[in-house]
């Protein structure tokens, strides 16, 4: 956003600059890939617990950092990914890779049928239908208790070694490396849509929805497009939760998590990519080490972590970083 | 049958009144200022909080902690207002939802920890306990009483907004902010007084709720959602709306939790999507 003088260039130069891989994300991405192999055997579950709740966030950040959607309720498609990871599994159909596409078909559907009652609607009535919405699954798979076992969760999902070979272990190196990869992917993928004209369409979305209809872009597409493509990558981030631990709990879908996955994005910085994914890291390895300290005032810190973060650092801790790094220039 | 049907229309609009006056103040402090404030319940947790230390550890009788819980909630938010929440007047709406949850979190914690996770129980005088019986069915006193409660109140807010000059200048700048202000209403010291009723209010509401569904720390999550219903679908800054649509969230609610048990809450949640859907700006809301 910064750069608004190169602009002049052709604006294709302007994008293709944009979405270069830094040396920086380079080297997130190989110290990720390697240091908690090497150095945190012990802590690779909840490795690939943070990828998953970072690719959670990710998605999250599609359409509330870059297409301006205030969603209280994305768990649904996380916890709708789970269960139909699980479900199929159930059917006697344990191959993992084909079960997270059917979950993320499961999840798109879904999604594009949500999307025309968000396109609707703005501000509170925004607010009160993706919390309505997600509840409602909450409430819907609660009742169906046949399909999803209730409170007592999916029980009985069996998934297959990946190709065959690599089976889910207990120690976790599969799933973290699995984690890993479908974050890696995510990650790849978002970077694509955000530095296309699409992505700059979305952003003009979020700055000013009033005036995109009057330079001729119409935003309600491009807006249920990205919710699609965010509920599928929900749906995606759910189906790995529920491949790697085996199960599938109403857990999935509760409002908490989809405020837990918002409180992660803000605190790493919004519009940013890489916010959700630092959000996750930090919340998830604090939420770790503190829940042994006191469960139950843990919220405490949160929401004193929020409100700190509102008022001091709105752009997250990835914002804060790049304010300082500017002001260092 | 009927008389069943009457024994769920009355308790129904009895919580119904509960939510309404937990809810009235959120209405129009958010058609006022444009502020989400998700906080809204927590104040109504203090203000139960407040009469549960009246009663219990002061002695103090029931009627009298009533209105304890409507200026210790009145109290608190007064000072966060003037401290924090306006800081983020001008700012967007992601922020707001964010500070405010952020206070939520912090509340049901802080109360957590002061008072344990357990129900707080009061004892309300006798004269307010039992229930009449009419045709097999019972009807609770404390539901009535709650009811003429709610009923006043609304009829109080009401006239003092369309019959006084305090009330005169909250519409003006409900309607129209900036040119209440260029008229010379002081649209923040207005922000400030509603505010503080609104919220006094939320208090009050959660003193009453503690006979009818209790107290406990996630009292300010739990009563959250309802009360955004009955704004959402209640349309901003209307009294009136926001009376309808909690006495039909109400009976909707019980009757369903009645009748169709299994369901749960499904047939709430599907009723607000459903509504905001056809009405995004609410049944009575214009704008």
């Amino acid at each position: 956003m910064t750069d608004t003088t190169q602009t002049r260039q052709d604006p294709h130069v302007w994008l293709r600059r944009k979405s270069r891989w830094s040396v920086t994300e380079i080297a997130f991405w190989v110290i990720a890939g390697t240091v908690p192999f090497l150095f945190f055997p012990t802590y690779l579950t909840l490795a690939s617990q943070i990828a998953i709740a970072a690719l959670f966030a990710l998605s999250v950040d599609l359409v509330l950092g870059y297409a301006g959607i205030i969603t209280l309720g994305h768990a649904m498609f996380f916890g709708i990914g789970s269960y139909a990871a699980g479900l199929i599994t159930k059917t006697g159909w344990g191959e993992p890779l084909t079960g997270l596409l059917f979950a993320c078909a499961v999840t798109a559907f879904v999604g594009f049928l949500t999307s025309f009652i968000i396109i609707r609607v703005r501000h509170l009535a925004l607010l009160m239908i993706t919390m309505g919405l997600g509840l409602l699954t909450v409430e819907l798979a609660n009742s169906m208790s046949w399909l999803t076992g209730g409170h007592d969760g999916l029980q009985g999902v069996d998934v297959w070694p990946i190709f065959n070979r690599f089976e889910f272990d207990l120690w976790g190196y599969t799933a973290y490396a699995y984690a890993f990869i479908a974050l890696l992917i995510g990650v790849a993928i978002s970077r694509r849509i955000v530095h296309s004209s699409f992505g700059l369409a979305l952003t003009g979305v979020r700055e000013n929805i009033t005036r995109m209809p009057a330079i001729g872009s119409e935003y309600r597409g491009h807006l249920q497009t990205i919710y699609v493509i965010s509920a599928t990558m929900a749906g995606l981030a759910g189906a790995l939760l529920a491949q790697t631990t085996e199960t599938a709990s109403l857990d999935t879908l509760s409002f908490q998590r989809s405020a837990d996955v918002v409180v992660m994005l803000i605190i790493g910085g919004t519009g940013r990519l890489y916010g959700g994914i630092i959000g996750a890291i930090v919340f998830m390895i604090a939420r770790d080490q503190l829940s042994g300290v006191n469960p139950q005032y843990w919220y405490f810190w949160i929401g004193l972590l929020l409100v700190i973060v509102v008022l001091v650092m709105p752009k997250g801790i990835l914002g804060g970083l790049a304010r300082l790094m500017g002001r260092r220039n | 049958m009927i008389a069943q049907f009457a024994v769920v229309l009355f308790d129904g609009f009895a919580f119904g009144m509960l939510l309404f006056v937990l809810s009235v103040g959120l209405s129009v402090t958010l058609g006022l200022m444009n502020f989400t404030n998700l906080a809204h319940c927590a104040f109504g947790m203090v203000g139960g909080y407040a009469t549960v230390i009246a009663m219990n550890w002061l002695g103090i009788p029931f009627l009298l902690g009533l209105p304890i819980a409507f200026l210790a909630a009145a109290a608190i938010s007064v000072v966060l207002e003037r401290t924090i929440f306006r800081l983020l007047y001008g700012g967007t709406e992601l922020s707001q939802v964010l500070l405010t949850i952020g206070i939520v979190f912090m509340a049901s914690a802080s109360a957590a920890y002061l008072f344990g996770t357990a129900q707080q129980p009061i004892q309300i005088p006798s004269w307010l306990r039992g229930s009449y019986e009419i045709a097999g069915q019972n009807f609770g006193i404390y539901r009535m009483f709650l009811s003429i409660v709610a009923i006043a109140i609304a009829g109080l807010l009401i006239f003092g907004l369309e019959h006084t000059r305090f009330g005169a200048r909250v519409r003006a700048a409900v309607d129209n902010q900036r040119i209440a202000q260029g008229l010379g209403i002081n649209v923040d010291a207005v922000f400030a007084v509603t505010f503080a009723l609104g919220c006094g209010l939320a208090g009050l509401g959660g003193a009453l709720a503690i006979e009818i569904v209790g107290l406990d720390p996630s009292f300010g999550f739990h009563y959250l959602i309802y009360v955004l219903i009955v704004v959402a679908v209640g349309g901003l800054g209307s009294i009136a709306g926001s009376f309808v649509a909690a006495a039909l969230l109400g009976i909707a609610d019980v009757a369903g939790k009645y009748f169709v048990p299994e369901l749960g809450s499904f047939l709430i949640y599907f009723l607000l999507v459903a509504i905001l859907f056809v009405r995004p700006n609410g049944i009575f809301g214009r704008r």
